[in-house]
């Protein structure tokens, strides 16, 4: 007779697997399907509509722009600081490398009031740029501020394990050869560490146009200007516009859904290319 | 040359297999001054901007009636959301990680859904099924039940950001530990319930409080989801992180601070928790959750 789960010695599969369904269905694919009912609901056409509002589109472009500009921050930063944290020895090193998810730890709010403070004219960070005429809080140079915060554990913690497993007597054969030690890291190190800086990248992206709480507060949120798409969301639904709501909800989910689609695209183009991981 | 002399080596001067000393110096002076500025001044200011009033006002915020309304509902929330996240993580992974059965990936990749959803977005798609021009908004005010803007919603909300820490922390933990241990217990007389209960709970029992420790930090903190679905009435929906934006929004700097030093003291425990369970009992924790 077949059976739905293989044959095991152990109990409980029936209720672990039974609640486990349950809850996940209560709590996560029925409120999803409620998105799709209105997508379904408002139809390609009506999706479209929404999307090309100015306003809508200049806050897709500030969200999606603003994001990959962070990411791309990131991803150089993350590089360095996982580099450092994992190949020299010096005093702090483990205490910074638990620093590191800090952004992870911190609530967006606490976040975001504590940036806006920082990079206000008046504030540590701000007064010092407000000197050389740099404007920082309630910008656009805000939202990528708050953005870099809260995406760089997302480049470092996935490249360091990699970066540990490095052979090291590759780096000697390279240097045997006659290969200075840049041409090393460019050639040799950089094609080993890549998938997991295109992974850092693509998560840091994914949160960066996410993000809510950490960059109302430093953004300003003036239409047109720095206001991003989970603002003008926020603003739908105490509008009780849900439709026009949902419809940025899908735009963004498809946008993020779409770029993450595109890196692993680079990735598999990659492997195919170099025939390892 | 083996993996030990080539970390020596590396510490010399003239080694190949690393940047010159100049260029180590400089490259761990740039990463110090990135994280000192970008991830420690922040939490620096919270503290100064709480205390800059004086201890005594510090304190005298949390006497505050809504002050301590938003501290009790964070509380309950937590109380709620975290024991039900935990019960499904510790059901999921033992169906997932102890049994074979079609849909598998497919349900873990369920499972971590809420965790690429904009908080924003999490919070909206219950406003679509219990908001007042919801699905079920008309009848539930009929029956004179609410959701959004009172505790179950965010309850709801809360739980969905936080679903997947706990079970995606467990399921590669017991997959890497099998069953063998079990299967003996079972061999040797136990009860499926005693199996778990003495063999299975003492094995995950490090990676549970991992997953809990995580769970619960994002659970008090949770702000886009909740800010949807709270309503922001002060002293009755409004958790620590909502009355931290209402208190900052109306120029009240001092007691915002103070209430966000909260949510930040809970930060730095999480944290260090964090770090002390990955270096002290790292082999029991799943290698592959940690991010």
């Amino acid at each position: 007779m077949l059976r739905f789960r293989q044959q095991s010695v152990l109990p409980g599969f029936g209720i672990a697997f039974g609640f486990s369904l349950f809850y996940l269905s209560l709590i996560v694919l029925l409120p999803l399907a409620a998105l799709v009912a209105e997508a379904a609901g408002l139809g390609l056409t009506g999706i479209w509509n929404i999307a090309v509002e100015p306003r809508v589109l200049a806050a897709l472009r500030t969200s999606f722009g603003l994001a990959f500009l962070a990411a791309v921050a990131d991803l150089f930063v993350g590089f360095l600081i996982a580099w450092v944290l994992t190949r020299y020895q010096f005093p702090g090193r483990k205490l910074l490398d638990a620093v590191i998810d800090l952004p992870f730890a911190l609530p967006t709010a606490v976040a975001g009031i504590a940036l806006a403070t920082l990079y206000a004219p008046n504030g540590w960070i701000g007064a010092i740029l407000a000197h050389i005429g740099v404007k920082i809080a309630f910008t656009p140079a805000g939202i990528f501020v708050a953005l870099v915060f809260v995406a760089l554990p997302f480049t470092v913690r996935p490249v360091q394990p990699l970066i540990s497993e490095i052979d090291r007597s590759l780096e000697e054969v390279s240097a045997t050869l006659g290969a200075s030690r840049w041409q090393t890291i460019r050639y040799v190190i950089m094609p080993m560490l890549s998938p997991a800086l295109l992974t850092g990248f693509a998560l840091a992206f994914a949160r960066s146009v996410s993000e809510y709480g950490s960059v109302i507060f430093i953004a300003g949120n003036l239409p047109y200007v720095s206001e991003i798409a989970p603002v003008l969301i926020v603003i739908k639904l105490q509008e009780f516009d849900y439709r026009g709501a949902t419809a940025i909800a899908l735009i963004m989910l498809a946008l993020a859904f779409a770029a993450l689609l595109a890196i692993n695209l680079a990735q598999a183009m990659r492997r195919r290319r170099y025939g390892h991981a | 040359m083996g993996m030990r002399e080539a970390g020596k080596a590396a510490t010399a001067p003239e080694s190949v297999t690393t940047e010159s000393r100049l260029a180590r110096a400089v490259l761990i002076a740039l990463a110090v001054l990135f994280l000192a500025i970008f991830l420690i001044l922040p939490v620096l200011v919270v503290f100064s901007e709480a205390l800059a009033k004086g201890f005594s006002f510090y304190l005298t915020t949390f006497k505050d009636a809504d002050a301590q309304a938003a501290i009790r509902l964070t509380l309950i929330v937590a109380a709620i959301a975290v024991p039900l996240n935990t019960l499904f993580g510790i059901a999921a992974s033992w169906a997932i990680a102890k049994f074979e059965f079609p849909g598998k990936s497919l349900l873990t990749t369920l499972i971590d859904l809420p965790f690429s959803i904009s908080p924003v977005i999490s919070g909206m798609i219950y406003v679509l099924l219990f908001g007042a021009q919801g699905y079920f908004g008309p009848w539930l005010t009929a029956h004179g039940v609410q959701i959004i803007f009172a505790l179950p919603g965010i309850v709801l909300a809360t739980v969905f950001v936080t679903f997947p820490f706990v079970a995606r922390e467990l399921i590669p933990l017991m997959q890497e530990q099998g069953s063998a241990d079990e299967e003996a217990a079972l061999t040797l007389g136990a009860s499926g319930f005693q199996a778990f209960l003495t063999i299975t709970l003492p094995n995950i029992a490090w990676g549970l409080l991992y997953g809990v420790l995580l769970c619960n930090a994002r659970a008090m903190g949770e702000f886009g989801a909740v800010s949807v679905v709270s309503g922001h009435i002060s002293g009755l929906t409004n958790t620590i992180p909502l009355q931290v934006e209402l208190l900052y929004n109306d120029y009240n700097f001092a007691a915002a601070f103070a209430m966000a030093s909260l949510l930040t003291l809970l930060a730095l425990v999480t944290l260090a928790a964090k770090t002390l369970l990955e270096m002290r009992y790292g082999d029991s924790l799943a290698t592959s959750s940690r991010l």
